[in-house]
């Protein structure tokens, strides 16, 4: 912990505290949120550190608990730590530095290497995300693991093989950045026009096959944004849950002007079961779910 | 009966899957940066026995399996089936040689087992970790060797055949770990 507020304070980057109770949640159907009384635990803090983005707070850090029902496993805890940071005038490529350096200092690695998602999935499975037909994908699935009978959307096999069929394969890759995803898994990402394909911009951070960073190049149009929202929410329903309540001071923040700026949040816990090469999170708990 | 989500499934807890009744082995949670999340699920077909790795994801629900394990008395059998008893209830089952399977070599009349009931008729049958048996065919013992530590085939009373130490002549009981077939002892009897 103190490594890391130190990288920061010599960056000149402002540590900040936001609620993790608040009166709004995420609407992404993937994402649980735990509600409390009337309120919602926080399932990351990024919607309010965009509010302070928007009032010109300038680049800032927190380190801070995130709420997930439902994720408990070998390297997720439902209760987990949050490292989360955004930088106003920053690059995609120029975050992916800054989170190599990070992480590459406490991991005590120098190299690393940034991928798109179709090299990815070229360079490993022979096959083009972006214009392989539903049915390939599928296939691809079904040749190496046992599914039900579907049917599912492109998205849900791209997830299959990322984390079925990819990630297995990336134990020796060291710091792998994988960017440029498809338009239809942005979640609050800008999207951008890349020759013929539509890609967000959006990098993950695999160490060694272990997903540790999500960041964006971060959506600041407050229409395309709750048009984004409203998706999530048809999405929900169509399932059969909850509508989830908008977050309309977001928007108000997003309308009134957020910086360009890119943003990041990382898993603490996988960070320090990575250093201390601990096979499961639960190690570097005090208390893991089942015992708290 | 009761169905089951993804974050219920533990070791142990019996579903049915495309039919069949299966028991959970092992249940792995793994997600994406984004996106959807899925349980890698390890599962016994206990009908088959066979091992089954099965993908779902997270949320699905399985309807739970009508599947008990009971404790009885083995009976005898009558050449097609074997017959149990519950020792409180005097409840009599009749499992056939598919359910009972390799367990038959072991079973000796009024020792107890483990009856795993599906839809209330035997689907397997589980013989107590240990059982002692009566040698009723082997090489004559020879007297005295206790230290050589060598062996020798011995038929029991249940028609399994184990190796069993040098000294040990027809007519004595011996213990059996059933997991492993495996001669443990002399046994007290």
């Amino acid at each position: 912990m103190a490594q890391l507020r130190l990288f920061f304070q010599q960056r000149s980057v402002l540590e900040v505290e936001t609620p993790l109770l608040a009166s709004a949640t995420v609407t992404d159907p993937n994402i649980q949120p735990l509600a409390c009384s009337d309120r919602w635990l926080q399932t990351s803090p990024e919607y309010a550190m965009k509010r302070l983005l928007a009032a010109d707070s300038g680049p800032i850090y927190q380190i801070c608990k995130a709420f997930r029902a439902g994720e408990a496993g070998a390297s997720h805890n439902p209760e987990f730590t949050l490292l989360e940071w955004y930088r106003p005038g920053f690059e995609l490529e120029q975050l992916i530095a800054e989170v190599a350096e990070l992480v590459g200092r406490v991991l005590a690695r120098e190299d690393y290497q940034v991928l798109t998602y179709r090299e990815l999935m070229q360079r490993y499975l022979q096959l083009d995300p972006f214009t392989a037909a539903t049915g390939e994908l599928e296939a691809t699935v079904r040749a190496q693991i046992e599914y039900g009978p579907g049917p599912e959307t492109r998205d849900t096999w791209l997830d299959l093989i990322m984390t079925h069929l990819l990630q297995p394969q990336l134990a020796g890759t060291g710091l792998l950045f994988v960017r440029d995803y498809p338009a239809s898994q942005a979640a609050l990402a800008r999207l951008r026009q890349d020759g013929e394909q539509l890609v967000a911009e959006r990098f993950e951070l695999y160490v060694d096959g272990v997903e540790l960073a999500n960041g964006y190049y971060e959506l600041n149009d407050a229409a395309e944004q709750r048009a984004r929202f409203l998706t999530d929410n048809e999405i929900l329903v169509a399932r059969g849950e909850a509508a989830r309540p908008l977050d309309e001071r977001l928007l108000d923040a997003l309308a009134s002007g957020l910086p360009a700026c890119s943003g990041v949040a990382l898993g603490v816990d996988r960070l320090l079961a990575l250093q201390q090469d601990l096979p499961r999170l639960a190690d570097g708990l005090s208390f893991a779910w089942s015992r708290s | 009966m009761a169905t089951y989500s993804t974050n219920e499934f533990r070791a142990g807890l019996k579903v049915m899957l495309e039919g069949d009744p299966c028991s959970i082995i092992d249940n792995e949670f793994v997600k994406p940066g984004k996106g959807q999340a899925f349980n890698r699920v390890r599962l016994r077909n206990l009908k088959t026995g066979r091992v089954w790795d099965r993908t779902f994801k997270s949320g699905e629900n399985l309807e739970g399996a009508d599947v008990m394990d009971r404790d009885m008395e083995y009976l005898y059998n009558d050449g097609e089936f074997w017959h149990f008893m519950e020792p409180e209830t005097y409840e009599q089952y009749q499992a056939d040689a598919n359910a009972v399977g390799d367990a038959a070599q072991w079973l000796k009349e009024q020792d107890r087992c483990e009856v795993t009931l599906y839809n209330d008729s035997p689907l397997a049958v589980t013989p107590a970790n240990f059982v002692e048996l009566e040698i009723v065919e082997t090489d004559p013992g020879l007297k005295g060797d206790t230290a050589s530590g060598g062996n020798k085939p011995a038929k029991l009373s249940t028609g399994a055949v184990v190796k069993v130490p040098l000294f040990l002549s027809e007519g004595e009981i011996v213990r059996i770990d059933t997991r492993t077939g495996e001669y443990q002892g002399r046994g007290k009897s």
